[in-house]
This record gives C-alpha cells, structure tokens and sequence, in this order.
C-alpha cells in the first residue's frame, strides 16, 4: 500500500483541539457555588467576631450572672456555658451506647433486605427529618409528663423531682434527635470494614459477638467518633427541643445534679434578643454570647477531631 | 502413601436458593498428606473447602445435604460446636487478612480466644508460630509494630502463623498465594512442604505447576462435579478422564 494521501493525514493529526465550553463552564460554576458558600460562612463569622469581641472578657465568661442580664456591665455567662456543655456531654453518654448498638444489630443481626429491617431504616431516616421542635413536644409528653411524673409517684416525691424540665430530660430529647446521625455514621464504618477481617477472626474460631467487640467495633471506632462529632455539632446549638425540656430563663446557681434545670448559650440569645428593653444596648452582649456558643461548639468538635486522629494513628501503628 | 483418612465426604451438594452448586461429591483424603482442588473458576472447589470448617454457614440461603466427616464426626451434625470444629480445622484466605493490630497481637488473637492468658505461654507460642510461617527471622525485632507494614508475602505468612498458632489438624487454603509475586509464591510453597509434616493441607489452585510442587493427591473439579481424585502424579500424567485430561494440558478452562 502507498502513502496515504496528504488530505487523509491531515484529517487523524490531534491537533485539533476546540475550546470545550461546555466544561468551561461547569468548571466555572462548581468553583462559583463553591466560592459562595466560602463567602457566606466567611460573612457570618466576620460579622460575629466583630460585633462580638468587643464585648467578650475573662469576667464574662467566669462569672455567674447575679444583677440584670441585659446590662453590659453585669451580663454574664457561666451559666450558660456550664448548662450547654453538660446537656451536650449527657446526651453524647447517651447517645453514643445506643446508637451504635442499633447500628450493629442493623448491619450485623437484622436480616439484610428483609421488610423489616427496612422499615427500621425508613424509620431512622424520618427520625433525621422531623421538625425539632417537634422533638421539644415529644420530650415535654413522653420524658417529663409520662417518664418523669410516674418516676415521682413511684418513689413517693412530696414534690415535682422528674417531673419537670431538667438536664437529664433535655439531654435525652437531643439524644433521640441526633440518634440517626450516629446509626448512620456508625452503619457507615461498619459496611466498610473489610469482610476479610471477620473471616478471619471467625475461621479462629471467634464467635459473632467477640467478632464484633474485638474486631469490628474497634476497627469502626473512628467512623463512629464521627458521629459522635456530628451529633455534638448539631445539638449544641439546638434551642427548640430544649425548650420545654430543661432549659431556664434565668438561674442563681449553676446546675449541680440531673434533675435541676440549666440556663443555655443558644437559649439566651434568643431571650436577649426577644426579651430586651433597649435592644441597642443588649446587642453587643447577644453577639458575644453567640461568639462564646460558636467557640464552645468548635472547641467540643475539636475535641472529637483530635481523640479521632489519635486512634487513627494507633492503629496504623498496630496497638 | 497409606496415611489415614482424616476427612470423608459421602454424597455432600450444596445450595445457593434453589441452584446446585456441589453435586454428589464423594472423597477421602488423607492426613499429613496435601490435598490440591484444581479446577476452572466456579467449578465449586472454593465452595467445597469451605464445607470444611463451615464457612458457608455465613452464607445467607445456602442448603448443603450429605455427609461431611472430620475424624469420623459428622461435622453438620445437630450437636456440633462450630467454634471447637474451626479451632480443629483452620484457614488461609486468598487475599491475606491481618488484623490491623500488631504482629504479636495477630497470633496471640487466636490464644486468648480460647482461653491462654499467659503471657510466657502466649509468647512461647508466638514465637514457635512464626518459625513455624518462616517469618520469625523477618519480624522478631518488630514484634509490636503493625501487621499492616509488612509485605503481602509476609502478611500471607502471618495468616499462616495464625492459624497453626491454636495447632489446627487440618489447615485449609483458599488459593494462598494467587495474590503473591513468584518469590513469595516459592515461599509459601516451601512452607507447605515443611507443614505437611504436622498439619493435613487442603489447598485450592488455580496454578497447575504449584499443585504439581506441593500436592500428593489432586482433585480435579468441573461445574460442582468432583470428576477425578487421584494421586497428583497420575492426575498430571496419567489421567483417566478425557475432561482431566483436557484440563491439565491447558486445553480448556
């Protein structure tokens, strides 16, 4: 065969390169949407650290607040902070045992595919989209007027004791809140243990359950700190379903056992903001209280972040 | 060779749903002996070795009918503890699986299952383990780092450790080296050669030359039929079936 004519060679070169547009563009607008994100959040910080540093001292974080909490001079939030880490670190105790628990007798028990099980995940899933204070309500029914007042008769109180908001009813309605976050996430680190590992601990001879207490759940201990992070983050700043639970407007003394009531950083914005005689002046206190609630939420978060890293790198090198 | 029999199966067909995937499978085989599963891909013998320590129990839907006798126990029996019969029967898997904890740990897992807690015991025993895998020399200064750092050979040979660390009688492997470079096949090779004298091996493989090195007896599977069982050398040389034939001198599958 010949060579090929000059006109047919010319029509294979590569260089023939179009601009795409097309791909242009999307790269164009995933960089924007994602550029607008950046700048909505950069927005929202800045605009907190500036309102509120100013109005952010070593005595307003450390002291109680004793005289009006609208006047700059004595407002104050220990309380607040105290009341907010303590229902966030109950409800972790609780949440934390319970879902994952679910989430092994989901992914390691309950027949997969089977009707049942997945009416448990349509369950779990509605659980995440209910409304939350929707969750207050059913704390108020279910925690404080079913639980709570028939705890009372039982052990004969001459007054409400759990019949009435406290952290621990608070702490269990954000438990039942961010319950689907930590099955989920938890689900999550299970299915991706490799099957290779339960094999292997099976053929040895392991049973199902020191299978999973000593090979699986270890192994899943990071996913599952995942969740934990993402429940601290949500519940943290949550006011609705505490509402009625166990939050208070206002408190002399800090909470000293489950059954008192708490003031809350998320909680006291809003009554600064709703409840304020001369919102100009309380204003430089709700940004500070905001800022103090976003510092408390990053530091609880930080917090998982770090326990997690350490375990990761434990088991990378094999403890 | 006139060892024992130590595994005997009488008619056994396995069930996936409704579809046979062993069918009528009769074989003796003997102890201190290795046994070779040969055959085409899904012809069975993976799902057949693990009738052995009832792997497939794991398995959603599976039926299996028939006999399966370990030392003359049928080990589908009702009364059956499938805990003492995997500790009896042990297993390599294809794709080696180390536990992401330290070397030590991954031995001494299987001990303190079953009950060893002390720790010169444990420690005995891991050592004697690892010599027994060929790994100790490679590993002895990093016993306590993780498992995960070492090679895919060596993590093979540490499957292997743990599994004759509870000193199984039997050990079956599911194509251990398929996922090995040569060097490290020819390792695990030798290595079966030298455990053959404590342990019976059962071994799947796709790799005629390997069951041809290591193997005395060879089972040749086709479509979850048994079709010849035989010495290994008259498998590859001599053997009475067409089908075999066929097979071993590459001329289907």
């Amino acid at each position: 065969m010949s060579n090929p004519s000059p006109s047919a060679s010319a029509a294979r070169r590569f260089d023939r390169k179009r601009p795409d547009i097309a791909s242009g563009l999307f790269t164009g607008l995933t960089g924007l949407a994602t550029f607008g994100i950046l700048a909505i959040l950069a927005t929202i910080l800045g605009n907190i650290l500036y309102h509120g540093l100013p109005g952010l001292s070593w005595r307003f974080v450390s002291t109680i607040p004793r005289k009006d909490m609208f006047e700059p001079e004595s407002a104050a939030v220990l309380s607040m902070i105290v009341g907010t880490s303590i229902r966030v670190m109950v409800m972790t105790i609780f949440v934390i045992p319970i879902g994952v628990i679910t989430a092994v007798y989901l992914t390691e028990y309950a027949a997969s595919g089977s009707s049942y099980t997945r009416i448990i995940r349509v369950a779990i899933a509605n659980l995440a989209g209910v409304p939350s204070i929707v969750f207050g309500l059913f704390g108020l029914g279910f925690f404080i007027n079913f639980i709570g007042k028939n705890l009372d008769l039982l052990t004969h109180q001459s007054g409400p004791l759990f019949g009435k908001p406290t952290v621990l009813w608070a702490s269990l309605t954000l438990a039942v809140m961010t319950m689907p976050v930590v099955i989920v996430a938890t689900e999550e680190a299970l299915k991706a243990i490799p099957p290779g590992l339960r094999e292997a601990s099976l053929a040895l001879g392991a049973t199902k359950l020191e299978t999973i207490l000593k090979i699986v759940l270890p192994n899943a201990l990071p996913g599952i700190l995942t969740g934990a992070i993402l429940a601290v983050s949500r519940a943290a700043g949550e006011v609705a379903p505490i509402l009625f639970t166990g939050v208070a407007y206002y408190m002399a003394d800090l909470p000293g056992k489950l059954t008192d009531q708490f003031m809350d950083l998320g909680y006291h914005a809003f009554v600064l903001s709703t409840q304020s005689d001369n919102i100009e002046k309380t204003r430089p206190i709700l940004y500070a209280t905001v800022l103090v609630l976003l510092m408390l939420t990053f530091s609880l978060n930080a917090i998982g972040i770090i326990v997690r890293a350490r375990i990761r790198k434990a088991m990378r090198a094999g403890h | 060779m006139s060892a024992a029999p130590l595994i005997e199966t009488k008619n056994v067909e396995l069930f996936y749903g409704s579809s046979r995937a062993l069918k009528g499978i009769d074989i003796t085989i003997k102890e201190k002996l290795v046994t070779a599963f040969i055959g085409p891909s899904g012809c069975g013998k993976s799902t057949f070795l693990r009738c052995f320590n009832r792997m497939n129990d794991l398995i959603d839907n599976v039926r299996i009918t028939g006999q399966c006798l370990i030392g003359g126990e049928d080990i589908y029996a009702k009364d059956v503890d499938v805990i003492e019969l995997r500790k009896r029967v042990g297993m390599v898997f294809q794709r080696s699986n180390p536990f992401p904890k330290s070397i030590y740990d991954n031995i001494a897992y299987g001990l303190r299952l079953h009950g060893t807690k002390d720790k010169s015991e444990i420690d005995g025993i891991v050592e004697s383990s690892l010599r027994g895998a060929a790994l100790w020399d490679e590993v002895k200064d990093r016993l306590h780092s993780s498992a995960l750092g070492l090679s895919g050979g060596q993590q093979q040979r540490l499957c292997i450790a743990r599994a004759i660390a509870i000193r199984p009688e039997i050990i079956l492997m599911d194509e251990p080296a398929s996922a090995l470079d040569p060097i490290a096949t020819v390792k695990i090779e030798e290595l079966i050669l030298e455990l053959k004298k404590e342990f019976t091996i059962v071994i799947v493989t796709h790799n005629m030359q390997q069951a041809t090195r290591i193997s005395d007896y060879t089972a040749f599977f086709y479509i979850g039929e048994l079709i010849e069982y035989d010495l290994t050398t008259k498998i590859f040389t001599n053997p009475a079936k067409k089908q075999t034939e066929d097979y071993v001198t590459g001329r289907f599958g």
